[in-house]
Order: structure tokens, then sequence, then C-alpha cells
């Protein structure tokens, strides 16, 4: 896909792409750090319906958002054939014991028996993270497990 | 004792009158340029109140709000950005010129003005406010528009031919005569082609004099550098405001960014002086009688920038709504025009009705810029209503 960037002379630098529905999504990145989601109107392309901006952890949550979904998908799919398997996206709120601690503080795999086989942040993918990891608010978990593991996985990260 | 006491009551009283006045700006949405133009009314000679003690300090705090104006908008344009924008944009750049600094020239010749009166003029009524034409792009929700680089790429042209421009301006002002004139222009010229260069190749090198970790130095070191270059350009003639702005850009990067965060509120401060100033050094009472060649301005310079945005978005395949926005956008005319009349009347070589009328029209401009930015796209659709049927 062909992202398009543009200098903004004074303001940043302008990054969209034209969806395939016909409408141009992207950001505006500000010189001071700051980022502004763009969408352009339907009708008239050149000019934007929305300009949201946001601050670095909400366009971080809100990569993990259009992200994380596609990671897990793929993987459902993988574990098609491993019926009582399931894989889903366990959010660390902001109120979550975890965050700025360790992974292998939760003792997920001896409490519930499921495994957490990514970590989404700011868009990244973080794969098979290892017990040092250290989760901070905003993270996307994603967690391969019987159903019933999953909602104590759940729990776990939200209540401790 | 007593002198003292009442100049820092007087200066007290106009700078909080001034933060109301900043207020009133804000809930409406408006540029507080003009209210600020109108508090120097009010308080100047001719006046309602006449402030005194104070104006000995304004005049001096006026210039420093000037070069601190003009660094900060070097601060905000890397010399890359400079170079790109004067490439993508001289064609629409040129017409820029041509369209908006004639009907100023025109109306200063037919007052009798004289030919410094309309290079003045014309001056004012070319360049656009930058300040203004952002705040607006941005409070509109346009930044991520298609339009938005075109505009940007238009006003980085004018601010660099205001470099040309100011230097020109100051040497006829200084009347030195054409030998000297041209000597003086050809150093500005010079002055501006090597600071592009050092701030193309040695940027960070500019950078690291000025820079520090502790926040008072840098501030220290940065007016220091800004107010010592600024003075040796006004000792050459290239104008003290255009060697703020060659410094500005010449300082890049980071240092660049916490520059312009650190001497904002400064800017702030200093600028809202130097309007007022302005303000105060203008005689109301001429007012009535050149408003009405400043509406007669406003009306054909908002017409002309309308022209020029909407010929700089054709040529990058805008459509109709969007190059009419690109043109409304550049409409305002607000600080730049003030520092260009500023630097006229404090030399005293032009008449006092020329401070006037450029008042007036900046006040008109500074007014109608953003409401024009608004009102545009309901006026052009509803337009293309009307005639769509007709052509249908």
């Amino acid at each position: 896909m062909n992202v398009d960037v543009t200098q903004l002379p004074g303001i940043g630098v302008r990054k969209d792409f034209e969806a395939r529905s016909g409408r141009r999504i992207g950001v505006v990145a500000h010189r001071d750090g700051g980022i502004d989601l763009i969408v352009s109107k339907h009708d008239d392309l050149d000019d934007c319906a929305a300009q949201v901006p946001l601050t670095v952890d909400e366009a971080a949550v809100l990569a993990n958002l259009l992200g994380a979904p596609q990671l897990v998908e793929k993987l459902k799919d993988d574990h098609r054939d491993l019926p009582g398997i399931t894989t889903r996206q366990l959010p660390i709120g902001d109120e979550s014991p975890y965050s700025g601690r360790a992974l292998g503080d939760t003792r997920m795999r001896t409490r519930t028996k499921a495994s957490i086989v990514a970590v989404m942040r700011a868009g990244q993918i973080y794969p098979s993270p290892g017990p040092d990891f250290v989760l901070v608010a905003g993270d996307l978990l994603v967690v391969v497990g019987t159903p019933q593991g999953l909602d104590e996985a759940l729990e776990i990260l939200t209540g401790g | 004792m007593e002198s003292t006491a009442l100049a820092l009551f007087e200066l007290g009283a106009v700078l909080f009158a001034l933060g109301v006045l900043g207020r009133v700006a804000g809930r409406f949405g408006m540029s507080p340029i003009p209210l600020y133009l109108l508090g120097g009314l009010a308080f100047g000679d001719g006046g309602v109140l006449t402030v005194k003690a104070a104006t000995e300090f304004g005049h001096l705090a006026g210039e420093i709000g000037v070069v601190l104006l003009l660094l900060l908008l070097g601060l905000e344009y890397t010399a890359p950005e400079l170079v790109s924008g004067m490439r993508k944009s001289w064609l629409a750049g040129l017409l820029d010129i041509v369209l908006n600094a004639t009907p100023g020239a025109v109306v200063a010749l037919l007052l009798g003005w004289g030919p410094t009166g309309a290079i003045t003029l014309a001056g004012v009524t070319y360049i656009s406010s930058s300040g203004i034409a952002a705040k607006v792009l941005n409070d509109l929700g346009r930044l991520g528009n298609r339009e938005t680089p075109v505009v940007l790429s238009v006003l980085v042209f004018e601010d660099l031919a205001m470099a040309i421009y100011l230097p020109i301006l100051t040497t006829l002002l200084a009347g030195v005569g054409w030998l000297a004139g041209l000597r003086s222009l050809a150093l500005a010229l010079l002055v501006i082609a090597i600071v592009l260069v050092i701030a193309l190749r040695y940027g960070r090198f500019v950078s690291s004099i000025v820079d520090s970790k502790d926040r008072e130095v840098f501030l220290l070191q940065l007016l220091g550098a800004a107010l010592l270059v600024a003075g040796l350009a006004s000792a050459l003639n290239v104008s003290a405001a255009v060697g703020a702005f060659l410094l500005g850009i010449a300082i890049s990067g980071s240092t660049a960014q916490s520059a312009a965060k650190l001497l904002e509120p400064l800017r702030d401060l200093f600028a809202a002086i130097f309007f007022v100033a302005f303000g105060l050094n203008t005689d109301p009472h001429k007012i009535p009688q050149v408003l009405g060649w400043a509406v007669l301005l406003a009306v054909i310079t908002t017409l002309t920038k309308i022209g020029t945005g909407w010929f700089a978005a054709k040529r990058q395949g805008i459509g109709r709504l969007g190059r009419a926005r690109a043109g409304a956008a550049l409409v305002a005319r607000g600080e730049f025009s003030i520092v260009i009349a500023g630097l006229a009347v404090s030399v005293g070589a032009v008449p006092g009705k020329l401070a006037a009328l450029a008042s007036a029209y900046v006040l008109l401009m500074a007014i109608l810029g953003p409401v024009a930015a608004r009102v545009v796209e309901p006026v052009v659709r509803s337009m293309q209503r009307r005639l769509a049927p007709a052509v249908g």
C-alpha cells in the first residue's frame, strides 16, 4: 500500500493513504510530538470529516485495536484443528495490578493453563514474551487457552 | 520615584487590559491582534485615556516584540522546508505579490504618499498573517486537508519574500539614495544566501552554540544572540527583523523546538506590547478620514488573496471547494502588516495617516480573515447549487 508523506511547513508531516472505500485515512504528526487522526469526507476527498487530536497513549491504544484482531484471527485459524482451544485478546487496563510489573509475576500458565503468545504495544507485536517482559497499561495480550482458562486469565489481569 | 511608580502602574493597567481583551477574543475564537490595536488606539494620543510614562518602555519592548515575532517565525521553519516551499510555489508566490501588493501601492500613490509610502502600503496589503492562518486551519480541523500544504507553502514563500522586502524598505526609509540602496540590498541578499547555506549544511553547529541543558542559560544565550544579530542587521540596514528571522532558520532540530517552546510566552508578551505601541502612536482621529480607503482595500485584497489561493490550489489538482478554502485561508492580514507599517512610521518617513490606514486595514482583515475561512464552504456550495440547474 502506498502511504503519501507530505511536509506541512511549520506544523509537521501528514501521512495518509486512500482506503478501498475511497476515503483518505491517515495522521498529522505535529512537530511537538502530538498526533492527529484524520479521515477525509466521502464527497470531498480534499476535505477532512474528522481531525482528532490523540495523546501518545491514545494513539498506541488505537494502533493495538486496529492491529490485534488480525493476529487473533490468524491464531484462531491455526488452532481450528484443536477443539476446545481458543485465542483472545486481553487488555492491561489502567487499574490492572500488573501494569508496570513483569509478565512472570502473573504466573498465568500455572494458574490458568493459558499461555500468553504475544503482546501488542503501540501497534507493534512482541511475539513470545519472556517472564521478564514488563507489562504497561494499554498493552493487549494475545492469550491462547480453554474458554474457562481465558476467563480466569481476564480476572487475573484486571483484579489480581 | 514618583515616575517609576506611575510607569509601573500604567504598564500594569495596560497589560491587564490586554489580558482581558485576549480573553474576550478567545471566547469568540478570533485573533487578539485587532483588540490589542484597539487597546493601543484607546490609550494613545487623542484616545480615551493617555498613557505617557509607559511609552518609553513600550518603544523598546515593541522593538523586542518584532525581533521575537520574526525569530519564532524562523524557528518554525527548517531550511530544507524553505527551499522546497520556494521551488513548489514560486509561480503562485509571484502571482501573490502582483495581485496583493499592487492595490496597496496604487492606493498610496492616489493618496499622494510617494514611492516610499507606496512600497510600505504594498507590503501591508501583500503579506498574509501566517499566525492567524495556522490557527484557523487547526481550529477548523483542516490540517489534514489536501489544500493545506498549498496554503502553507504560499505562506512560506511570503515569509521568505519578506526577508528580501524588509531590507529594501529599510534602505528606502533611511533615504540613502539608489547606489547605497542597491549596495545594502545586495548585502542583504548575500547574507540571506549565506545563512541558508549555513543552515542547510551546518545547522547543528549554530544550534550547539546557543543550546544548553540549563533552561536559564539557554534563554539568556538565545535572547542575547537574537538581539545581537538583530542589532548587527539593523546597523547594516538589513533590518533587525530579518536578522532575527535568519537566526531562527539557522537554529534547527530539537534545539529549535525547545527554543520555540521557551520563547513563546516572551513573544506573546512583547508582541502584544508592540501592537499596543503601534496603536499608541496612531492618531485615532485620522481613522475616519481613511476608513473608506481601508474598506476598499479590504474588499479588493480579500478577492485577490482568494484568487491567489484558488490558482495555487488548482495547480496542485485540488477541487473547487478546496481551492476556495485555500484562498480564504490566506485572507487574514495581521502581525507582519503591522511590523511593516510600524517600521515605516517609527522612522517618520511616511505620513501619520498611513499608520491610521494600516491600523484600520489590519483591524478589518484580522477579523474578516477567520470569518472568510469559516463561511467560504457554505457560500461556494450554495453557489454551486444555484448554478447546477442552469447547467444541467
